[in-house]
């Protein structure tokens, strides 16, 4: 067997989120049913999706100001101290002839958490204005929002193996600054936004597919 | 087993009705396209045996010397932790506690409890924990970014080209198997499958 089936007039089919059971639960936006085979909590949608959502990807805006104004490290050589920013660290990098290297940080670190933040606003717009827009290509957009986000984590990474390496007093040194948090904060939030999106939402107002 | 099972998109929330589908194929979304699942061979086997390997690799990657930095007669021994410490103790606990999470604990997590599902399903026997195991694993897999880690460490390394000597250890090379080593084992693993196994253990 591989649906379970609840005795009443108005049960819908639902996916356990996280074992793929077939869980019938009540027609009640709020409603929901234990799932019999790994015993989570099965909503039809995820709760208070798109305000949740929104909430969180308000936050992770204002968290991307000064995350990109701030330094996220400071490095001291010979007792002379230079700062850089998430930018300027990519641009530090094609300025070194690492032009490879330097297009991957860019992407990860400036161009994915923007991108993350837009395609999420779009997609929330979207559904509260009930569009059925091609509806196949934005699911689409949300996998690869899913997916691409922890790439953003880098920077992070940097500053953690450099402050770990380098700490030599006034010889050489790095310390990680105020930024880091802040660009920390973005990523969490908007790796937790993408996670509240519910994309069935935006199939629910898609009478008609237009692809198939 | 019914030789058609239902399914919901997990993304769009159509139903499917998926026929027999052959070691080696997946099954996919009618409407948005989606996988649903993928049917692998020796799925089992094969996971658990990544996984095992994979943990040797874990444990040598944090327990052994990582990078050592050379600068005009010092040397700096750090360990993949050395990090996180650095990080704490400049002031820093939320940005060390993400690295700590996302480094450490989630792909500890996730071995461990790979290792304690398909252990027991391969030799036949099953304990009450396996379940919430198995839905822990799901919740962590987003926060495992040891790949992405290792994107940073080939960065540092170039930013440190010009400043001092660099003398890789022997966790770093660990750490470089790891990463292929624990895509095939998360690639391997039929969740179809075991959550089939361990719904009817229960």
């Amino acid at each position: 067997m591989s649906a379970a089936t609840v005795d009443g007039p108005e049960t819908l089919p639902a996916s356990c989120h996280d074992c793929g059971m077939v869980v019938y639960v009540a027609a009640d936006p709020h409603a929901y049913a234990h799932c019999p085979r790994c015993d989570s909590r099965v909503h039809r949608r995820k709760t208070d999706s798109i305000h949740r959502t929104w909430a969180l990807v308000i936050t992770a805006a204002m968290l991307y100001v000064p995350a990109n104004v701030f330094p996220v490290m400071t490095v001291t050589t010979l007792g002379q101290s230079q700062s850089d920013t998430i930018l300027s660290g990519a641009i530090y990098l094609l300025h070194h002839g690492m032009w490879p290297l330097a297009a991957i940080v860019f992407t990860a670190s400036v161009v994915v958490p923007l991108l993350k933040l837009v395609s999420l606003m779009g997609l929330l717009i979207s559904v509260q204005r009930r569009s059925n827009w091609r509806p196949r290509d934005r699911t689409q957009i949300y996998r690869i929002v899913e997916i691409v986000g922890r790439w953003s984590m880098v920077d992070i990474y940097v500053v953690t193996i450099l402050v770990a390496l380098v700490h030599l007093g006034n010889l050489a040194s790095i310390k990680a600054e105020l930024g880091a948090v802040f660009f920390g904060g973005v990523v969490v939030v908007t790796m937790f936004a993408a996670e509240t999106f519910d994309p069935r939402l935006i199939w629910d107002n898609a009478e008609t597919p237009h692809d198939r | 087993m019914s030789d058609a099972t239902l399914i919901l998109c997990h993304d769009c929330d159509q139903m499917n009705r998926i026929g027999e589908v052959p070691l080696g194929g997946s099954a996919r979304c009618s409407r948005c396209g989606g996988l649903l699942f993928r049917r692998i061979r020796n799925s089992i086997d094969r996971t658990l045996a990544f996984t095992l390997a994979g943990m040797v690799l874990f444990l040598v990657a944090n327990l052994l010397p990582f990078l050592a930095f050379k600068m005009q007669g010092q040397v700096t021994d750090t360990t993949l932790a050395t990090g996180v410490r650095s990080l704490y103790e400049q002031g820093r606990p939320l940005v060390a506690t993400l690295v700590l999470i996302t480094t450490i604990v989630a792909p500890f997590v996730q071995l461990v409890s790979l290792i304690l599902i398909l252990t027991p399903m391969k030799l036949g026997f099953a304990f009450p924990g396996q379940v919430a195991l198995f839905r822990t694993l799901h919740k962590v897999e987003t926060w495992s970014m040891m790949e992405v880690f290792m994107l940073g460490i080939l960065v540092s390394l170039v930013k440190l080209l010009g400043m001092a000597e660099i003398v890789p250890g022997i966790a770093l090379w660990s750490f470089v198997l790891l990463i292929p080593v624990l895509a095939a084992a998360n690639a391997s693993l039929d969740h179809h499958l075991v959550w089939d196994r361990l719904g009817r253990n229960s």
